[in-house]
């Protein structure tokens, strides 16, 4: 199977780990990303809040770059897809309807040949990992645009962690906000909802959490050290995503070198259940 | 002369995709809203307040700029009313219209994003728009004063340590001319 992959500008910067799990799995499954030539930042929240004609114009001609390539798009990263998203509903608004869908990275992921594939290829179960699967905002909101069938409680994530072995848990807030968007101009803010998401977790009984977007690892794993200290309460979560737990379950051989790019390390804790 | 003055802001906005005249003040989306505890507006204020034709106080307000746009009001409107694309339309009003942004770190960091964006040629270089951002007013003054620049720098070699800063810039698209004319006002 082969697509047009969309890797966004963080893949190339802040979340090369996660390029590189993406990467690994890829392989493992047999998909081919073909990354789409000369593609240009989508824009993200910057362009829509303060430029709706970039807001619109950046993703088209990532779109038109698209059709002139005619697969599948794929987008890692959740503002991408939405922006991508919303760049085609403003297309065929218009009666411009591109042949090609786009595709979140998850969503593709978790279609029912993948799912087979890698019951199928699954060389270690995860057995004994207790994760809250995390989805954040944009890959399901707002439905308009993602066509998300199951916006306020997606369960596609839990899906696949089932398959892997792992156990995923019951909790309320898995789309609930982080606020990366904040994360630089007011960390105060984003502080408070992440360290209400790390409390939900734990009383879930979440080891660590799995999460699809990039943004949302680095605001969930980054400021880990720093809420710790304001909180006065040592919080230590791994925040995986979920290729990597894929290629975990696959057996990938570089899988410890990625999560050692994570600031919480994960390795630790799946040593201590016999998974690395 | 009133009256109508009144009822441009609601006109404007409908005409943008973004009407707002069916809310019926059932406040889901201010229930609903993670950041609310940080806004000088609730979001169904927001709503009301642009039937109103109060421009002046949303143009004004925090409540659009420390709004997440994590689509969680636009969601849940049982009236279809695009919240979070207002909230959006009142940002850009407000940085068009020159009004005092009580939030001027949230429109720095977006205009220093898409400066970047158009500066390295179509992709954007993250520690570019850091610093931009950083450099813009003295900012860094500022964190130096509130010793926030200490974490930041952990973090920052954090990162580096872990070969997750990136040290060469984004390739230049081939595009770069068509993106930077698409952020020509950045």
């Amino acid at each position: 199977m082969k697509l047009s992959y969309y890797p966004g500008c963080s893949l190339e910067g802040t979340a090369a780990d996660y390029a590189a799990s993406i990467a690994g799995v890829a392989e493992l499954l047999g998909l081919t990303l073909a990354e789409l030539p000369d593609w240009n930042c989508c824009g993200a929240s910057a362009a829509h809040s303060l430029d709706e004609a970039a807001a619109r114009a950046l993703p088209v001609r990532n779109l038109r770059l698209a059709q002139t390539v005619g697969l599948d798009v794929v987008a890692p990263c959740a503002l991408c897809f939405n922006r991508l998203k919303a760049g085609a509903k403003a297309l065929a608004a218009e009666g411009e309807r591109p042949t090609f869908r786009v595709w979140d990275l998850l969503d593709l992921l978790t279609q029912p040949y993948f799912l087979q594939r890698m019951a199928d290829l699954r060389a270690r179960p995860l057995t004994g990992l207790q994760a809250v699967c995390y989805y954040g905002c944009l890959v399901n909101r707002p439905p308009h645009i993602t066509d998300a069938a199951n916006p306020e409680n997606p369960g596609n994530m839990e899906k696949l962690l089932q398959v892997l072995g792992a156990t995923p848990l019951e909790w309320s807030f898995k789309t609930d906000c982080c606020g990366a968007g904040l994360a630089v101009a007011r960390p105060d803010l984003i502080d408070r909802l992440v360290q209400r998401l790390y409390d939900r977790a734990l009383r879930a009984g979440a080891e660590c959490l799995v999460v699809s977007c990039q943004m949302c690892q680095a605001n969930l794993d980054l400021p880990q050290a720093r809420i710790s200290r304001q909180a006065g309460k040592k919080y230590e979560l791994p925040v995986l995503y979920f290729t990597e737990l894929i290629a975990l379950a696959l057996g990938h051989p570089e899988v410890p070198r990625w999560l050692a790019r994570h600031l919480v390390d994960p390795r630790p804790l799946l040593t201590a259940k016999g998974l690395l | 002369m009133a009256e109508s003055l009144a009822f441009a802001l609601a006109e404007n906005l409908a005409a943008a995709g973004l009407a707002v005249d069916t809310c019926y003040q059932c406040r889901k989306c201010s229930n609903g809203c993670p950041l609310v505890f940080a806004m000088d507006l609730p979001p169904d204020r927001v709503i009301r307040l642009a039937l109103l034709g109060g421009e002046a106080e949303l143009l004004a307000c925090r409540t659009i700029w420390v709004c997440s746009s994590c689509e969680t009001c636009t969601t849940r409107c049982p009236n279809g009313i695009d919240i979070a694309g207002v909230m959006d339309w009142l940002k850009e009003q407000a940085v068009a219209k020159g009004a005092a942004v009580p939030e001027p770190e949230v429109r720095d960091f977006h205009r220093a994003f898409l400066g970047a964006v158009k500066l390295m040629g179509g992709r954007l270089s993250e520690p570019v728009v850091m610093a931009l951002y950083t450099l813009k007013g003295g900012r860094w003054l500022t964190k130096l004063r509130r010793s926030a620049a200490a974490g930041e720098l952990a973090t920052a070699l954090g990162l580096l340590k872990r070969r997750r800063l990136p040290l060469t810039p984004p390739p230049r698209l081939g595009g770069a001319g068509e993106v930077a004319r698409i952020l020509r006002r950045w």
